[in-house]
């Protein structure tokens, strides 16, 4: 396996606050890799940097060997490398159908391609992934009137339509009901494996991210702090401390 | 298209043609509310459509006038000459020089403010909310004040166009027929592109910009073409004003903000911002309001309109369409989980 992202020494602050201070890590094409720590130690702030949604103070992020910190962030999505919000984002005043056509992938896009219709192929990619994540039966309700957990499905649905190479999911399982968190485990095995996409995850819930990653990180205050398998991780005396001494 | 639709269209084309023969008396008024149309339907572009509400729209329905006369005179005059108000000579246009000039002037000033407006947007676009509106808002200003010092535009004077040379009655049908069809073009083009994944797109701008970003859709190049059409059919529109007004100046008439480019705004929110048909059922109510508060209420008109507006801000900020929307929202296709549903799923 090779390299898809590269961050090296990256840093960032907001006025005093070191949000990210000298970070590198690398995330392997095909994984799926994990990204936890306790509150407030930057890994929101990490994939903001990451998708050119502010400048970096110093550092260099590449992907697939290209150097992306100075592009913007529809760019870097147009590149293949897209994020979910950990606020999530949907349309709201659109249904389920509208908001996944509006997430079809502007990459090769030209502005007379723009000037046509969905075609009924995107019709049927959009409804076979609504069945997917299981809101089939929901496709032509209102996104905003959907449950958060439903629309954070729907927001993994529409960066789905959008076929990137890798998606970076900001905290996929908060808020979902219980119940329903293996099910959103094996959609995104399945997305990771049968699509072919690359997850990198922040994730707090501990057996979510143990049962899924190939490789994690852990940042504790702005800072890299420990980094391997799951169970490296999970007997990582500094990694307990860190959370420990957090909650 | 279902049969009852077809024949809604049908009548509605039908009596669109037939308007200026129905009611003789008021024709020029029939041409102002295709006017009012055109200004509200390509104002909802942006302002309802893609979320970016515009309070210079005017900018291009003066600048329209003036780039329709100045094509149409210096294709047969030196401008100069013609402008210099000092000089009594009478410059007169044949029917064919007229209606050349009307459609070289009018094809050209559309084109230009399409141009303008993808060249400057990407100094408005960074602005939002209240500052793209301040923002437009100045340029329409400071647009007005910049042209009534130019000497050769006829500075503060304005321009007088060529006049037309036959029948008084059939030069109102010309006109009528103009912005009609101009009109009607619009009314098709929009239903028929905010049905792509380009009208899609500047949904979702208004939507989310920020997600739209994430996404990878090109937000700059989606809104500086968005509002380069609706400047090519307002820049159209205000050179066809030109050859109906027959005399225009830079502040009241061309560079009106305070009327036409504020009342555009008004039709649309009267009609519901965001949706086809309430711009134009906006600009007809209006125009009806307008024309009978100026003609029955003169010197308290402001005070009405001023009354209209808040009404609308305050008790109908969706507008007509909104409202039935709210009403009917299975005639616009929108289905919402009914509570039981939701309880038991
Ligand atoms: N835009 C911003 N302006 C100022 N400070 C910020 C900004 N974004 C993040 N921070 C600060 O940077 C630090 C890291 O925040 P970040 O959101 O990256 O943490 P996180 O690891 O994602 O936390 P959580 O698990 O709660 O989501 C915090 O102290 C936060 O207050
Ligand atoms: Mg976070």
């Amino acid at each position: 396996m090779s390299a898809i992202i590269e961050v090296s020494h990256v840093s960032k602050s907001f006025g005093g606050v070191k949000a990210n201070e000298d970070i590198s890590l690398t995330v392997e094409k095909g994984s799926i890799t994990g990204l936890i720590g306790p509150n407030g130690s930057g890994k929101t702030t990490l994939f903001n940097s990451i998708v050119g949604y502010h400048p970096i103070d110093s550092g260099s992020i590449r992907f697939e060997g290209r150097e992306i910190s100075k592009l913007l962030v529809p760019e870097i999505a147009r590149l293949g490398l897209l994020r979910t919000f950990q606020q999530t984002r949907i349309y709201g005043k659109m249904n389920c159908v509208e908001n996944m056509l509006i997430s079809i992938p502007h990459r090769k896009m030209t502005l007379l391609e723009a000037f046509r219709r969905n075609t009924p192929e995107e019709r049927e990619r959009a409804e076979h992934l609504l069945h997917f994540v299981g809101l089939y039966e929901k496709r032509w309700l209102q996104a905003g009137s959907l449950s958060f957990g439903q629309q954070k499905l729907l927001e993994f649905a529409m960066a789905l339509m959008n076929e990137p190479t890798v998606l970076l999911l900001d905290e996929p399982t908060a808020g979902i009901n219980p119940t329903l968190i293996n099910g959103l485990i094996d959609r995104l095995k399945h997305a990771n494996r049968e699509f072919g996409i690359t997850l990198f995850i922040i994730e707090h819930n501990m057996r979510v991210i143990m049962n899924m990653a190939d490789r994690i990180y852990c940042l504790a205050h702005g800072r890299l702090l420990a980094e391997g398998t799951p169970e490296e991780i999970q007997n990582d005396q500094r990694v307990i401390d860190a959370y420990l001494g957090a909650h | 298209m279902s049969m009852r639709k077809l024949a809604l269209y049908g009548a509605l084309l039908l009596l669109t043609v037939a308007a200026p023969f129905l009611f003789p008396a008021y024709q020029t008024q029939l041409a102002t509310l295709w006017l009012m149309i055109i200004v509200a339907l390509t104002w909802d572009m942006t302002g309802g459509q893609m979320g970016y509400n515009s309070l210079g729209n005017i900018f291009f329905y003066g600048t329209g006038m003036y780039v329709g006369a100045v094509i149409t005179i210096t294709l047969y005059f030196p401008l100069a000459e013609y402008t210099d108000a000092s000089r009594s000579e009478t410059f007169t246009f044949t029917p064919e020089m007229y209606f050349t000039g009307m459609v070289l002037g009018t094809l050209g000033a559309g084109l230009f403010c399409a141009l303008s407006a993808y060249a400057i947007g990407p100094l408005f676009f960074g602005l939002r909310g209240p500052y793209f509106a301040i923002g437009t808002l100045g340029l329409a200003i400071a647009a007005g004040e910049i042209v009534s010092n130019i000497d050769i535009l006829g500075g503060g004077q304005g321009i007088s166009m060529p006049v037309y040379g036959g029948d008084f009655e059939v030069f109102k049908k010309i006109i009528y027929y103009v912005f009609a069809a101009m009109g009607v073009v619009l009314i098709v083009f929009l239903s028929w592109f905010y049905q792509t994944r380009f009208g899609k797109a500047i949904n979702a701008i208004r939507d989310d910009e920020e997600k739209a970003e994430a996404m990878g859709i090109h937000t700059l190049r989606y809104k500086l073409v968005t509002w380069a059409i609706s400047a090519f059919f307002v820049g159209m529109a205000g050179s066809i004003s030109a050859f109906q007004l027959i005399h225009f100046e830079p502040l009241e008439t061309a560079y009106q903000t305070i009327n036409l480019g504020i009342f555009m705004v008004v039709c649309v929110l009267l009609g519901g911002k965001g949706t086809l048909w309430g711009p134009v059922i906006g600009a007809i109510l209006f125009h009806v309001f307008k024309e009978v508060t100026w003609n029955y209420l003169l010197g308290w008109q402001w005070v009405a309109l001023g009354a209209l507006i808040v009404v609308i801000v305050v008790f109908f900020q969706d507008g007509l369409m909104g409202w039935l929307r709210h009403r009917k929202p299975e005639w616009f296709g929108i289905r919402v989980e009914s509570r039981e549903a939701r309880a038991s799923a």
